[in-house]
């Protein structure tokens, strides 16, 4: 494992930080240097890492990378999901696009370099954390060793914004790599959505993002974040979301995973005071190679606090599914009632699919459950749709795509859901 | 069967387990491991050569192997190798009359209810004290039929040709740390055949104890069902209290041919000093069959997780597991199945129960490889807790290929509610003897899978433990 170490850690000979960074505060160059450092120090992925049980690790290394190139904008059409209270667009890490409409006061939804060049003192409050991983501290320390980009929101007390900003996250050139990073924080009572998508702008480049967010949710605030993935095959994402909800609060959390080659998620989820709540839906249409490696967490450290995991995976071809998820009952987290569930649904004889539920319960008087399925369309499905008129093949697209739409049914927002919805079933042409 | 002549005859509770008789070994290996203590096992037992590097090889792989502490406990660090006795023994062969067997086995035996008269209704017994066999006998009409149960040395010595084909291959050396130890200074175990065709109508018994302070126990079993043929084997332990920790590692070997069935019940309920790890694993042929039923409430660490390995069309597997872990204990069990032919089904239900500072863990593992049609998998954990310090995990794994099977996991995890608690209790139950007639319950439709002599057995135990619990 030493040799493997020392040739792995050598990706990069120096932190993939862009030559015209502006001037930071002294704090945030701290904490770019500390990161760096841990990053060099921190093992690659091995064989004997629990937190990477039937990853393909090779996918998981990097041969070089070199920082992304500015690139000239492609022509961008708005995610097409509703309405948007605010727009931004990336090409590899530099926005090209930053509508920001009419926000109430107080309330602000910026670039995340342009908040940290500002002295902003809450957001550095909030930034960076969280610690623990699920296997991916050195993807973690490399993203904060990075040049930063991505978006920083904060809603005061009692802010409710209609519509959801929109993020657009383009890549282009070849292996280029991305470090994006979304911190949002909602105080008291306050109420945001995010949409981020990552998209290639070419067909046949590899491209590489390697991204943190962080959602903070303050007493009776409400979060939703959605991430639609929707790279070209060739290309790869890392994705590490941390919550923490506060009292009586809100976090929703939607993936979906439609392109790339191999992506991996991670979703830590902590419920610290009583009322709190968080959803995490799931879904996953991987055909060709695809690999999609998902790892969650669900830590419930107070008493009367819920949480809510639902993943599914419809797969083709010889594409494979990780799902390693946890619900964490903490001493003293009474009247927790926490779910978990992951379902498969395998469409080719080579897909391949591979679940971890697990439950740690260390408090009683709780309710929780964790289920994991696989199994196929049966044929009674199938004839009962050709019975009415349905050819076969149409009807098991009906079917499958109703299997995956079910992860996004309790998804807030009608338009929203509408959108994720058009996107799988666009995404189905390709698969039959 | 008289069920009240039984019931007395096999009746094992903690207590009765609860003594120590004076240290008089004949043959005592020392403290600690090394090729020396290999030598000295394989010479007292008379070894072929080829036993003797098959335990050195073994060794050279336990020394390499890490403690799995990357996924498993930390705990396992506290076994000191180096203080244990691997081999000790009387020095005696195997009695075939009840008159041959010394004075203070024969007590053991009566305090822990294997008497005489047992022999009337059990096919054969085979009692193991300390390291080898005491006590074995079978039923005349079995060995007519070509039953053999004999202990391991003796298998290996007489019927090699029979028992070399299939020892060590189910559970590799390699497979882990501890099976590479148990290879390495393996004595006692019971070695079965059961030739096509025979259907032996009574269960097969052993009882295992542990008797010297710091003196693993590495017993090694091998069962071979031909063709056609069916067996049932019961294990129950209970082991005397010591002060420091004792350790216990089997290797379980089952072979069911084409149309088998083996079944394999266990008892465990070694005192909570003993760190129990043991690996058992069974190879189910065509149409065969292997039940594991298995229930695990003694011991300070016990780390099983029963596999069927359904090599042939249409095999089945199947493992009843029932876990109680009380204070001081961790109770890491779980199940094994490995898919690799065509139609192969596997059933796990696994119920356990923690109580006070008690941690009971379910890992298991469901593997359906590529190619294969019409394979089934079907896995229930259900949890309970007692007290508000309880804990329990749930860690499976299941790895599908392919778009003909159907696997489902589901775990829960619940507690007794106050209103059962309440209910009993207007009706004139103690608040101990709700909660126990609850757990009891809570367990009850899989002790119904266990022979009776062994449910009844089993729900004295439940209450037993579950003494003390509330208040």
């Amino acid at each position: 494992m030493s040799t493997e170490t020392t040739t792995n850690t050598a990706w990069l000979s120096s932190p993939p930080v862009k030559g015209d960074q502006q001037d930071m505060p002294e704090w945030y160059t701290a904490f770019q240097a500390a990161s760096w450092e841990r990053f060099q120090s921190l093992p690659v992925p091995s064989r004997s890492d629990e937190a990477w049980r039937y990853a393909d690790l090779k996918k998981s290394r990097f041969e070089t990378l070199q920082p992304a190139q500015s690139a000239t904008a492609p022509s961008v059409e708005p995610a097409a999901f509703g309405e948007a209270c605010a727009r931004f667009v990336y090409v590899n890490g530099e926005a090209s696009v930053a509508e920001v409409g009419d926000l109430p006061a107080g309330v602000v939804c910026q670039p995340i370099d342009q908040a940290i060049a500002s002295g902003d003192e809450r957001l550095k409050a909030y930034f960076d954390v969280e610690a623990k991983r699920l296997g991916d501290e050195k993807f973690a320390a490399l993203n904060g060793a990075a040049s930063i980009y991505g978006l920083y929101v904060y809603v005061p007390k009692g802010v409710e914004l209609s519509g959801s900003i929109s993020v657009q996250h383009y890549i282009t050139g070849d292996s280029a790599p991305v470090f994006p990073r979304t911190l949002v924080v909602a105080e008291d009572n306050a109420r945001v959505s995010i949409v981020e998508t990552y998209e290639s702008v070419d067909s046949d480049e590899p491209g590489l993002s390697i991204g943190v967010a962080d959602f903070h949710a303050d007493r009776g605030s409400q979060i939703q974040h959605v991430l639609v993935q929707n790279l070209n095959e060739h290309s790869k994402q890392v994705h590490l979301a941390t919550s923490r909800s506060g009292r009586d609060s809100n976090v929703q959390t939607v993936v979906l995973n439609l392109g790339g080659a191999w992506v991996r998620n991670e979703s830590l989820n902590y419920m610290l005071d009583s009322g709190a709540d968080t959803q995490i839906f799931g879904a996953n249409l991987a055909n060709s190679h695809q690999e999609f490696d998902q790892r969650t967490l669900q830590v419930h450290d107070a008493q009367h606090t819920t949480s809510d995991l639902l993943i599914k995976n419809a797969l083709y071809d010889t594409s494979r599914v990780i799902f390693g998820g946890l619900i964490q009952v903490r001493p003293g987290a009474h009247h927790t009632d926490s779910y978990q569930s992951c379902r498969n649904l395998l469409g080719s004889d080579q897909a391949e699919v591979n679940a971890m539920p697990g439950l740690e319960i260390d408090a009683d008087q709780v309710k929780c459950s964790h289920g994991a399925t696989s199994g196929q369309i049966s044929d009674d499905e199938i004839f009962y749709l050709r019975s009415r008129g349905i050819p076969a093949d149409d009807a098991r697209r009906i079917v499958s795509c109703g299997f995956l739409n079910e992860a996004l049914s309790k998804v807030t927002g009608s338009d929203l859901r509408d959108w994720l919805e058009g996107l799988i079933a666009k995404k189905f042409d390709q698969v039959s | 069967m008289s069920d009240s002549a039984t019931l007395e005859a096999v009746s094992v509770d903690q207590d009765a387990g609860d003594f120590v008789y004076p240290e008089d070994y004949e043959h005592d290996a020392g403290y600690g491991l090394s090729e020396k203590t290999i030598d000295y096992i394989s010479e007292v037992k008379g070894e072929a050569d080829w036993i003797r590097e098959f335990r050195k090889k073994a060794l050279n792989t336990f020394e390499k192997k890490p403690n799995p502490t990357h996924w498993a406990t930390k705990d396992l660090e506290n076994i000191k190798f180096e203080d244990i006795r691997y081999y000790l023994s009387k020095g005696q062969r195997p009695t075939r009359t009840w008159d041959e067997v010394p004075d203070d086995v024969k007590e053991t035996f009566e305090r822990l209810g294997i008497p005489e008269k047992e022999r009337k209704f059990l096919a054969g017994v085979e009692a193991q004290f300390d390291s080898e066999a005491a006590y074995s006998n079978i039923k005349e009409d079995l060995e007519k039929e070509g039953v053999i149960f004999v202990n391991s040395t003796e298998g290996l010595r007489e019927h090699p040709e029979l028992f070399k084909k299939w020892f060590g291959k189910v559970i590799p050396t390699g497979d882990n740390k501890y099976s590479a130890l148990n290879s390495a200074v393996f004595s006692g175990g019971s070695f079965i055949y059961v030739p096509p065709g025979v259907k032996v109508a009574h269960p097969l018994q052993a009882y295992f104890r542990i008797n010297a302070e710091n003196f693993g126990q590495f017993e090694r079993t091998l069962i071979i069902v031909d063709e056609g043929a069916e067996v049932t084997y019961m294990e129950g332990c209970t082991a005397p209290k010591f002060e420091t920790a004792t350790l216990h590692s089997a290797v379980v070997e089952l072979v069911a041919m084409d149309n088998a069935k083996i079944q394999y019940i266990t008892v465990q309920n070694w005192s909570n000093n003993v760190f129990n790890l043991v690996t058992k694993r069974g190879v189910a042929h065509e149409n065969a069959e292997i039940r594991w039923i298995d229930c695990n409430i003694g011991s300070r660490l016990t780390m099983k997780y029963p596999g069927v390995i359904m090599k042939g069309r249409k095999a089945r597997g199947e493992v009843v597991s029932i876990a109680l872990a009380n204070d001081g204990q961790h109770q890491d069990t779980g199940a094994k199945m490995i898919h690799a032919a065509d139609e192969t089904t596997s059933n796990v239900v696994s119920k356990s129960i923690s109580v006070g500072e008690g941690r009971s863990t379910y890992r298991g593992l469901v593997h359906i490889p590529k190619h294969l049609k019409g394979c089934k998998n079907n896995t229930e954990c259900d949890a309970l807790l007692i007290n508000s310090n309880s804990r329990t995990d749930t860690y499976p794994a299941i790895s599908v290929r392919g778009n003909q099977h159907a696997t489902q996991h589901e775990a829960s995890v619940s507690q007794v509610s106050e209103e059962q608690i309440f209910y009993m209790q207007q009706r004139g139950l103690s608040e101990g003897e709700a909660m126990s007639l609850s757990v009891n319950g809570f367990v009850n439709d899989l002790v119904r899978e266990f022979p009776m002599e062994y449910s009844v057995e089993l729900k004295r135990l439940i209450d037993l433990e579950m003494e003390g619990s509330v208040g």
